[in-house]
């Protein structure tokens, strides 16, 4: 009973040894670098690779482990929690130094953290929280905080409510482009949006629908809303790809997007901060894939034994169409 | 007189006009009757929340209102229905028509991108001449499994249904393909004559095949396939082809969907182009009076059912109806219209109901 799953646990390293053996001699130049034996170990499990923000946060974190001196192993699930924990076990094995993962789902992460927990190993996760009652599990979660990123949004608007009230009835009227219903996203920026709002009576949520974070659930919600909602000032739509359904919806109607109807939106990908540069959208809170430093910084703090708080939230910004008109050119995704 | 000797009911659903009072009677047996109404009341709904619903405006040369964009948004869900409905009429089920959707959007949008000329009006025409003929390969392959090979229709068209939008991720590399062509965005967006394009398309798809089906043999030998595909095999009809030509027609349909809903945003992204329609388009089917289990089917039902699903789509943000009941409301008036269409169910209420059918020549 004892030696069958350790044969195979040891081909399983073997094999997984192999394969980083035969990536590092892709790298070329780095191989001889990484043969130092002071030189940290991270291993990274990836949730996959399903939109342009995961693949920019896959390369950040490449990127910055190169940087920092950092040997990567990284792992793609491509969507599917036992390929998880198959590459957490297999990182223990290897004793690497720290593990990095994005979870691709809240629960069942108790077994194979306690085992990395019993190995000494760190673990940090990266943009998606895990549900558990023992958070000595992990050392720090490192995500982008959604109710904050509602609340820029209001922000803004209770700022800017003057301009925002297009037909100048005295009332900013504001539809909400929801993300998929019961997506955390969703719910939290929601949230912080409607927190924020509460400071200005004027500003009301006069419509509010799910658009799946899409564009097309964007353009047929805003269709909808357009015929059926009077004076509309403002959109709040919960992802850019809705934002630009919006767009489309409203162009059709004869009217322009980011004069007749201002437009805010989250996330900053490329295609939405095009559209903010030419002024169709009017403001985008950023929501960062690109934390590949900060991970960098504090596996650097977790391995040095210096306190971490539990919770760090991904540094994100917020974009006009004069900022994102300068920083169109270098955007990655 | 030969209405009299007309069989209400049991007669072609695309039979002849009847004039005379006789109409009146048959209309209320066509068995369109029911899904017309559902469609009727759902309008009388949407009017009651919102008074202008119905209003229909001309915008920039076209017509613009929440019916003009029902036409326009029914199109890809008409066009997958109507080939789901000559594949249910054979008795089978192409569970794959959204990820053959995805396929197509995806190969259309990264041709355009990867063309020299990404504006050119003949980019488009060829990136989508080519998305259509992989779409004919991918029904050959389901064609294949279920006529020649014998795997039941359900776990046949599953392969591709799984493996399809894997496929599509493959060729759109996991992005958001964004294109810039005015004349791919016209496909969805653009109008003749007022009338959206899109709409247009599918109703000329639909008035073809109406065509093919009824005017010749072939909607006889689809149904007669359906209803018993040995007999008909026995009594010479080539049932192993047909059941070919209606999966092939069937993706191709869905191809059409594909690029249509990838114009409409000028955009593809492989993981949500075409979700679930596949569901949609069985609903718009079964709706329309056609039978799951082969045998008899109605075109005209499934546009009917189409256009009631995508007006039920537009109700939810028009009354205001919460994201989280979303799903539980459809469910509602999903089964409330198929209990009104089942014979059975509508037996059961009858006691409360004097109907004319009931009283002329109803052979039941």
């Amino acid at each position: 009973m004892w030696r069958k799953p350790v044969l195979k646990k040891t081909v399983t390293a073997a094999s997984a040894v192999l394969m980083c053996a035969a990536a590092v001699s892709g790298c070329g130049s780095d191989s001889s670098a990484s043969d130092g034996n002071d030189q940290i170990v991270m291993g990274f499990s990836q949730v996959g690779a399903e939109s342009g923000w995961r693949t920019a946060n896959t390369e950040s974190i490449k990127a910055s482990a190169k940087a920092a001196g950092f040997e990567l192993k990284f792992s793609d699930a491509q969507g599917k929690q036992e390929n998880q924990i198959k590459a957490i076990r297999s990182f223990i094995q290897q004793k690497v130094d720290v593990i990095a993962f994005s979870p691709v789902v809240e629960t069942g992460w108790d077994t194979v953290l306690q085992e990395a927990k019993r190995a000494n190993i760190p673990v940090i996760l990266t943009d998606r929280a895990v549900d558990t009652e023992d958070t000595s599990l992990y050392k720090t979660f490192l995500g982008s905080d959604f109710v904050l990123e509602g609340e820029k949004a209001g922000q803004w608007l209770v700022e800017n409510a003057a301009d925002a009230d297009v037909d100048g009835d005295g009332d900013v009227n504001v539809v909400q482009l929801e993300g998929t219903t019961g997506a955390a996203p969703a719910i939290d920026r929601a949230e912080g949006f409607a927190e924020a709002i509460k400071t200005d009576s004027k500003i009301k949520v006069s419509a509010s629908q799910t658009g799946d974070f899409t564009r097309d659930g964007g353009k047929q919600v805003m269709e909808s809303f357009l015929n059926s909602e009077d004076g509309i000032d403002v959109v709040f739509a919960h992802n850019d790809d809705m934002g630009l359904g919006a767009i489309e919806a409203i162009e059709a109607s004869g009217l322009e997007p980011g004069k007749d109807i201002k437009i805010i939106t989250v996330d900053a990908v490329k295609d939405g901060m095009a559209a903010l540069a030419k002024g169709q959208i009017n403001f985008i809170v950023e929501c960062n894939p690109l934390l590949g430093d900060q991970l960098m910084d504090l596996a650097n703090k977790v391995l040095d034994g210096e306190e971490v708080p539990a919770r760090v939230v991904t540094e994100e910004t917020t974009f006009t169409p004069e900022q994102a008109a300068e920083v169109l050119a270098d955007r990655k995704y | 007189m030969t209405d009299t000797l007309t069989p209400p009911e049991a007669g072609r659903r695309t039979a002849s006009p009847v004039r005379g009072p006789r109409l009146v009677a048959r209309l209320l047996a066509s068995p369109l009757l029911w899904p017309v109404m559902a469609l009727v009341v759902l309008l009388v709904v949407n009017v009651v929340a919102t008074p202008s619903f119905l209003d229909v405006r001309l915008q920039d040369g076209h017509l613009y209102g929440n019916v003009v964009d029902i036409a326009r948004n029914s199109a890809p869900v008409l066009l997958v229905a109507l080939g789901m409905t000559l594949v249910i009429a054979t008795r089978g089920i192409d569970l794959s028509v959204g990820a053959i959707a995805a396929i197509a959007g995806a190969v259309a949008c990264t041709r355009i991108v990867g063309a020299g000329d990404e504006g050119a009006a003949a980019t488009a025409i060829m990136a989508c001449t080519v998305a259509l003929a992989i779409c004919v390969l991918l029904g050959l392959w389901n064609g294949f499994l279920v006529s020649v090979v014998g795997i039941q229709p359900i776990i046949a068209t599953l392969v591709l249904m799984v493996a399809g939008r894997g496929l599509a991720m493959l060729v759109t590399d996991g992005q958001i393909t964004t294109v810039n062509n005015d004349t791919f965005s016209n496909l969805a967006s653009g109008f003749v004559l007022g009338l959206p394009l899109a709409f247009l398309v599918a109703v000329a798809m639909v008035a073809v095949t109406g065509v093919l089906t009824r005017r010749t043999a072939l909607g006889m030998l689809i149904e007669a396939v359906g209803i018993n595909p040995e007999a008909s095999r026995l009594a010479g009809v080539r049932s192993r082809t047909i059941i070919w030509t209606v999966y092939v027609f069937g993706a191709v349909c869905a191809g059409l969907a594909g690029v249509i809903i990838a114009a409409n945003t000028n955009s593809v992204n492989a993981n949500s182009l075409g979700l679930w329609i596949e569901l949609d388009a069985i609903l718009a089917v079964v709706i329309g009076g056609t039978a799951l289990t082969g045998g008899r089917f109605s075109l005209l039902g499934t546009v009917v059912g189409a256009l009631f699903i995508t007006t039920l789509a537009r109700t939810i943000p028009n009354i205001g109806i919460p994201s989280e009941a979303n799903y539980l409301f459809k469910a509602m008036v999903v089964v409330a219209v198929c209990l009104i269409q089942s014979p059975r169910a509508r037996a059961v209420l009858r006691v409360r109901r004097t109907a004319p059918v009931a009283r002329k020549g109803n052979p039941a």
